[in-house]
């Protein structure tokens, strides 16, 4: 019965993460005490306050760096099907609470993570990389790609990238369903014992 | 005596003279303590305690300055042109310098009024009045921009304004001269039969702010000075000194300073609203001209209003009381409880504290010593509470410390004198440099005071700070009454006439202010969204360019086919949405100021070219590393040319 609830409780959580940036992007220069920065959201990219994103690509058009229009991202549209889907497969599980479901679920979320992990890198490659040939400021060898995670200096900007709150739910839903899993090999146990 | 003992007199003479002019001196130096400077020092990137907000007189704007540290933060446009800021020169300005006399460049700006709520500042607008012209106007606080500008009608000289009620149900003007109403081309020589004052009462939308012209009442022709409002007990009164009494019509310095006592006018305004609802309110046709600024459409309106409700106080009994009060009373200030009504005679040697209770007391006991045009004059020894008794000379206005204590300002002795509320006794006296007009603390003049420091305005400065010519500034002087004894803590020097001022706990207003106006609710009518929507357009000789400006560029920067004849607007939108990157605008040889135009507004350049040639025009305001770069060019060819309009963008 635990472990049916933890599949549950695992799988529903992943609704709150709709509601939360999943990863930040901050941009900290001293021109900027009140902050300049992104949330990446599962299906938007928006700024930390009104007029930050409007901002962040003005600065951008100085190196060269394209746009970041969130409307021609199809990720933005990709990713919460796939967060449906694992809502949905969760719930399928906790109703058959099989084992291997439960292997499956962890298994394809962590597929799923380590691509969309990858494909963000490769958008900050190639927002980092590919500049505008005739960029106001041009400093050879110079890219702006901005770290997966950590902090890097850009120029002014100190450019830090973190996981949110989005991406700490997941982590927690991950978490419930490994303990739900752990609950199942135990109880496994418990039965042979018994048998 | 001998030569000797004569020059040993003399010298003797000299060296005393000398040591007691040093001892003057020294004692003028003393006056702050030791700690004074820390108690005024605002570190590096620390904010101030309170927003002061002062008015700057005869420059027509308002200041806006940081206590304790006394830092100039901003000035206002509020009634004068102003070509840094492109106010009054852009198109979307011009129209809230209209009145009945035309386009008004300048006034006298004299009594900044925050708006209150229950008797305390609330940090939503703030008013102040033109004297020259009359107007009163209001600012926003959250974007500390004038938005609204009311004329009034049957009026000259608004001076007695804009004093608040204690919800902001109104806000109040007088006549400070009398003059025929309506105006017309009489014989000076007939002040007596033909001038009358008027006090009005204008209306504050709580929602909007919106201001309108309630109604007025007509009065005798004496000259109304200043007011202030019942609260608490005395809410639903507004009281107003006058002079002049005399009806004098020259040389009033002599002629309006006979009489031993002029007057008080108490004010039932909530009598006024039931004779305007039982229709006592007499229709007069009129004109004046009613301003307002749309936040949206970043463009202000000039509406021309039509007539006004006046009315009589001989026919609307009940609605005006006189006070008997000595020697050409000025500052009308009542105290947090609304018990107090303290009155300054600018010549009396007494400072006459009138109570309300005792002036209720006496008109329900219909005691009237007389009736002026049907107005009854109380008893002055039966609305009397005290006198504070050799105060100093030339007391003008009082403020109040919350704690039960009176603060009013000398303007001949130059001094603050502090007395208690108690016993109408003098408690301390500060000399200030020199001849202060009004005071200030902040709250001062509500029912919660914040009675940590009080500001002096002086009209002189003299030696107080570097010589700079004949034309010297006048001052402000932070004092410290937060004990018993006052203490000298700062004193700075302030834009035009610090005539009067009101501040605020930061607090109320700081987190409010606007950091800039959103792009997508901008509704200007030329407002160009991006740079593709950029065009030039002609119609006939008037030709109109959309023209964007982001860091930094503008687009279009190339302009060709304007001809000589032609009036080019250019309506420029700033497209950045980020704090504090405003851009301006200017155009070789256009006879007009620079436009400043925050992120996400539009604002209107108008240009009349006068001759051929190509014109660069460029950012103002440094906003990037690029600022220099940020400039385009338009070409001017002569008004037979055949060249077409054209763009880049």
């Amino acid at each position: 019965m635990k472990s049916k609830i933890l599949m549950l409780i695992g799988s529903l959580i992943l609704v709150s993460a709709f509601f939360v940036p999943l990863w930040t992007i901050d941009l900290i220069a001293p021109q900027y005490p009140e902050g300049l920065g992104l949330y990446i959201h599962l299906n938007k990219i928006e700024g930390h306050k009104e007029g930050d994103l409007q901002s962040i690509n003005g600065l951008n058009h100085y190196i060269g760096m394209k746009e970041i229009k969130p409307e021609s991202i199809p990720e933005l549209t990709i990713i919460p099907y796939f967060m449906y889907f694992m809502i949905a497969l969760g719930l399928v599980t906790v109703v058959f609470n099989k084992k291997w479901m439960k292997m499956a679920w962890i298994g394809i979320f962590a597929v799923g993570g380590i691509v969309g992990l990858y494909d963000f890198y490769m958008w900050e490659y190639d927002y980092g990389h590919n500049l505008d040939p005739h960029a106001i400021i041009k400093i050879p060898g110079m890219n702006y790609q901005p770290p997966l995670i950590g902090y890097k200096q850009l120029l002014n900007f100190e450019a830090g990238s973190w996981p949110h709150f989005g991406f700490v739910i997941i982590m927690v839903s991950v978490l419930l369903v490994l303990c739900s899993l752990y609950l199942d090999f135990k109880n496994d146990k418990k039965l042979s014992k018994v048998t | 005596m001998n030569k000797y003992k004569i020059s040993a007199i003399g010298i003797t003479i000299a060296i005393a003279l000398t040591l007691i002019s040093f001892a003057c001196n020294s004692s003028k130096e003393s006056v702050t303590d030791g700690d004074a400077a820390s108690k005024v020092y605002v570190a590096p990137g620390k904010h101030d305690e309170f927003y002061s907000f002062m008015s700057g007189g005869f420059s027509g704007q308002m200041a806006v300055y940081g206590l304790p540290s006394g830092r100039l933060l901003r000035v206002i446009p509020v009634f004068s042109q102003d070509p840094e800021k492109g106010w009054g020169y852009s198109e979307e300005t011009k129209p809230m310098f209209n009145t009945t006399h035309g386009f008004i460049p300048w006034d006298d700006a004299h009594h900044p009024e925050l708006s209150q709520t229950n008797g305390e500042t609330d940090g939503r607008w703030i008013f102040i009045n033109g004297n020259n012209v009359p107007r009163i106007a209001r600012i926003d606080l959250t974007t500390f921009r004038t938005v609204e500008i009311l004329e009034l009608p049957n009026s000259s000289g608004n001076h007695s304004s804009p004093f608040t009620t204690e919800n902001t149900e109104y806000v109040v003007a007088g006549t400070r001269f009398s003059v025929p109403i309506p105006n017309e081309d009489v014989s000076i020589a007939e002040y007596k039969e033909k001038f009358k004052g008027t006090l009005s009462f204008v209306k504050v939308d709580p929602k909007s702010g919106h201001m309108d012209l309630s109604f007025q009442i007509l009065m005798p022709g004496f000259d109304y000075d200043l007011s202030h409002a019942g609260k608490g007990k005395s809410h639903g009164w507004m009281f107003f000194t006058c002079y002049n009494a005399e009806q004098a019509n020259t040389l009033k310095e002599v002629n309006a300073s006979q009489f031993d006592k002029d007057f008080i006018a108490a004010i039932n305004w909530k009598k006024a609203e039931e004779y305007l609802a039982a229709g006592k309110g007499k229709e007069m046709p009129t004109s004046y001209y009613h301003n307002t600024w749309d936040e949206k459409k970043h463009s202000a309106t000039s509406t021309e209003k039509k007539t006004v409700k006046i009315l009589d106080p001989a026919e609307c009994p009940g609605l005006v009381y006189y006070m008997p009060t000595p020697k050409s009373p000025h500052g009308c200030d009542i105290d947090p409880t609304g018990e107090y009504i303290v009155a300054s005679g600018k010549l009396s040697t007494v400072v006459p504290v009138f109570s309300f209770d005792k002036v209720m007391a006496a008109i329900g006991a219909k005691s009237f010593d007389k009736t002026i045009d049907g107005i009854p004059v109380l008893n002055y020894d039966k609305i009397i509470a005290g006198e504070v008794q050799n105060p100093g000379l030339g007391p003008l206005h009082t403020e109040f410390d919350g704690r039960g204590n009176a603060y009013t300002s000398m303007f001949v002795s130059s001094e603050v004198v502090k007395w208690s509320l108690k016993d109408f006794k003098v408690l301390d006296r500060m000399p200030v440099y020199y001849s202060i007009g009004h005071l200030m603390i902040p709250g001062g003049d509500t029912k919660k005071p914040n009675g940590k420091y009080l500001v002096a305005l002086n009209k002189i400065t003299k030696d107080r700070y570097l010589p700079t010519g004949p034309e010297l500034t006048q001052s402000a002087q932070l004092i410290d009454i937060s004990g018993d004894k006052m203490k000298m803590l700062l004193d700075f020097p302030t834009i035009g006439e610090p005539h009067y001022a009101q501040a605020i706990e930061a607090e109320k207003i700081k987190d409010k202010s606007v950091r800039f106006y959103k792009l997508e609710e901008n509704e200007h009518p030329y407002k160009t969204a991006n740079p593709t929507e950029a065009k030039v357009v002609r119609e006939g000789n008037k030709v109109h360019i959309n023209m964007i400006s982001i860091r930094s560029h503008f687009t279009p920067d190339n302009i060709e086919g304007i001809k000589v004849g032609d009036e080019v607007y250019i309506h420029v939108t700033n497209l950045e949405q980020d704090w504090d990157i405003p851009h301006g605008f200017a155009v070789m040889g256009a006879q007009t100021a620079e436009l400043l135009i925050m992120p996400g507004e539009t604002i209107t350049y108008k240009w009349v070219p006068q001759k051929p040639g190509i014109y660069p025009f460029y950012c103002t305001d440094f906003c990037s590393a690029l600022h220099q770069e940020m400039q385009g060019y338009i070409r001017v060819s002569p008004a037979s040319s055949k060249i077409e309009l054209s763009w880049n963008n």
